[in-house]
């Protein structure tokens, strides 16, 4: 019992120090800002590596999970003869939940684990310490840009996820299935609301990407740097990222939905 | 400022603790390192070295005791005075730590563009100068992955003297390099340092090397200095744990034995 409870107050105790940590880095973070935008050209190559290239895994989850969705609705949707509700169904489980959802987990993996993988490294081999002893704080210099180029990049790709799944679901809906494409579209434009749905869905994505860049780039500051620290500060950013976004989820979906 | 650039002394090391954790790594450390000099910091591995020159550098705090890089006590510097004086000394790390995403000329010239506003015409000339000085210079366009270990140093020291440093800090620069690179490194130490009136702090366990170049030489052991003096001084002390050391004899105040139960015991004595 009282082993048990020792474990538990050290796991609380670095659970908290952990934290801090983190929220103190946060800090450091946002006050480099200014900076990061005095350097605009390491911004670009940020957004370049972080946004640009993780637009191929979005794009083709985003068409593969749109033409899913489009064929699932369709086979319960038709049973009751409302098959022209495709549009609207399979765009606002897109647009509210999916695509923020699903793009910030696929953004961890393919850009949150490189981010830390690539801060972690630079870690191990002193580049963060040499850049300091060079009087350059590396917080301003390596990781404020890399944060605004997750914090910019990940809204949207969320966006394209969400269009792109909307297509995947025309092109199985009309093209396969013979769904009709006024209706499709029509009913869409109707029934899908711009602040309610749209607004709410990018505010999501916003603090996805805020999170998951912050998880990100903490874990890579934070790893010890040794080759097995890396790579469990990598996995760590993966999972925590995970947990965190269906967590915030939930909770920003019953601010958002939860009253009507 | 001006009476402190009178001082002999450029780094003063005054009871200096530091504890890792409940490990103890310096135990009250007095240090003098004379302007203009090559001072060696030595002693077996794990003993403290290199968290001497983090101390130095300022990266690490001390548990007691006070630093003092040219009068100025650098663990009450705030961070705006840490990174001025910071300006002023180059460090060489173990690995280089070159950054991999940049060229060789990009390397060198970054504290140039960081903390000056010359043009970028300028900024090639003196990057060319630096590269020449360690023999570089054609190597310029290269990526760090291309260089070899010893290059990369190399690479490192130009990039440490980009900015005309008062003192530079060398960790460990020949550990695992060809007898080559070893005199390369060797004869670049000492020729910078005297060209360029330096002063240079080298961390090594490498007696003859460091003892060829060195002005000073300071032996590490369990926390504590256990010689300080010029080389000569130290082959003549008569420290058991100096001889040990310089002269690399497996046994002595340094045990070959890791702590231990009686050999006897473990091997006859009851199981556990």
């Amino acid at each position: 019992m009282d082993q048990w409870l020792q474990a538990l107050g050290k796991g609380g105790l670095s659970f908290f120090e952990r934290l801090g940590r983190g929220n103190v880095f946060l800090l450091r973070t946002l006050t480099g800002l200014p900076s990061a935008m005095g350097h605009f050209r390491l911004v670009i190559q940020q957004l370049h590596s972080v946004g640009v290239l993780s637009i191929q895994i979005i794009g083709v989850s985003g068409l593969t999970v749109g033409m899913v969705l489009g064929l699932q609705m369709y086979n319960t949707l038709v049973d009751f003869g409302a098959e022209d509700s495709l549009g609207p169904v399979v765009a606002l489980s897109l647009v509210r939940e999916l695509g923020p959802v699903l793009a910030a987990l696929l953004f961890a993996g393919r850009a949150g684990s490189a981010l830390t993988a690539e801060i972690g490294l630079m870690k191990a081999t002193e580049q963060l310490s040499g850049m300091e002893m060079m009087a350059v704080d590396p917080i301003k210099r390596v990781i404020a840009p890399r944060f605004v180029a997750g914090f910019i990049s990940m809204p949207l790709l969320a966006a394209i996820f969400s269009a792109v799944g909307i297509l995947g679901s025309y092109f199985v809906g009309i093209g396969l299935l013979g769904v009709d494409s006024g209706a499709f579209w029509s009913q869409m434009q109707s029934k899908v609301d711009l602040m309610e749905d749209v607004v709410n869905g990018v505010i999501k994505s916003v603090v996805f990407g805020f999170v998951a860049t912050w998880i990100a780039v903490f874990e890579g500051y934070d790893a010890v740097p040794t080759t097995e620290g890396v790579s469990r500060a990598t996995t760590r950013t993966v999972v925590h990222t995970a947990f965190a976004v269906l967590g915030l989820d939930f909770v920003l979906t019953a601010m958002m939905f939860g009253e009507d | 400022m001006a009476n402190a650039s009178k001082d002999e002394v450029l780094v003063r090391i005054r009871g200096l603790h530091f504890s890792h954790g409940p490990r103890v790594i310096l135990d009250g450390i007095d240090v003098d390192i004379r302007r203009g000099s090559v001072a060696t910091i030595m002693g077996p591995s794990g003993t403290g070295k290199t968290t001497l020159l983090r101390l130095i550098g300022g990266q690490l705090k001390p548990d007691a005791g006070t630093v003092e890089v040219d009068g100025q006590n650098v663990a009450s510097l705030s961070r705006g005075e840490l990174f001025q004086l910071r300006k002023r000394m180059g460090m060489m790390f173990q690995t280089g730590a070159l950054f991999t995403d940049l060229t060789v000329f990009d390397n060198v010239a970054f504290p140039l563009r960081e903390h000056t506003d010359l043009p970028e015409s300028m900024i090639r000339d003196l990057v060319i100068i630096k590269l020449n000085a360690v023999g570089l210079r054609g190597a310029r366009d290269l990526m760090p992955s291309e260089l070899s270990g010893g290059m990369a140093r190399r690479v490192a020291l130009a990039r440490a003297i980009s900015l005309d440093p008062m003192m530079i800090m060398y960790d460990e620069p020949f550990t695992g390099q060809d007898p080559i690179t070893v005199g390369v490194i060797m004869q670049l130490i000492r020729r910078l340092n005297d060209n360029m009136g330096l002063t240079s702090v080298i961390v090594s366990h490498d007696v003859a090397e460091v003892s060829a170049i060195s002005d000073q030489i300071c032996l590490l052991s369990g926390g504590k200095v256990v010689a300080d003096g010029s080389p000569r001084d130290l082959r003549e002390s008569q420290s058991a744990w100096a001889k040990q050391f310089l002269n690399a004899e497996p046994d002595g105040p340094v045990p070959f034995h890791y702590p231990a139960k009686d050999y006897r015991d473990d091997l006859f004595g009851e199981r556990d």
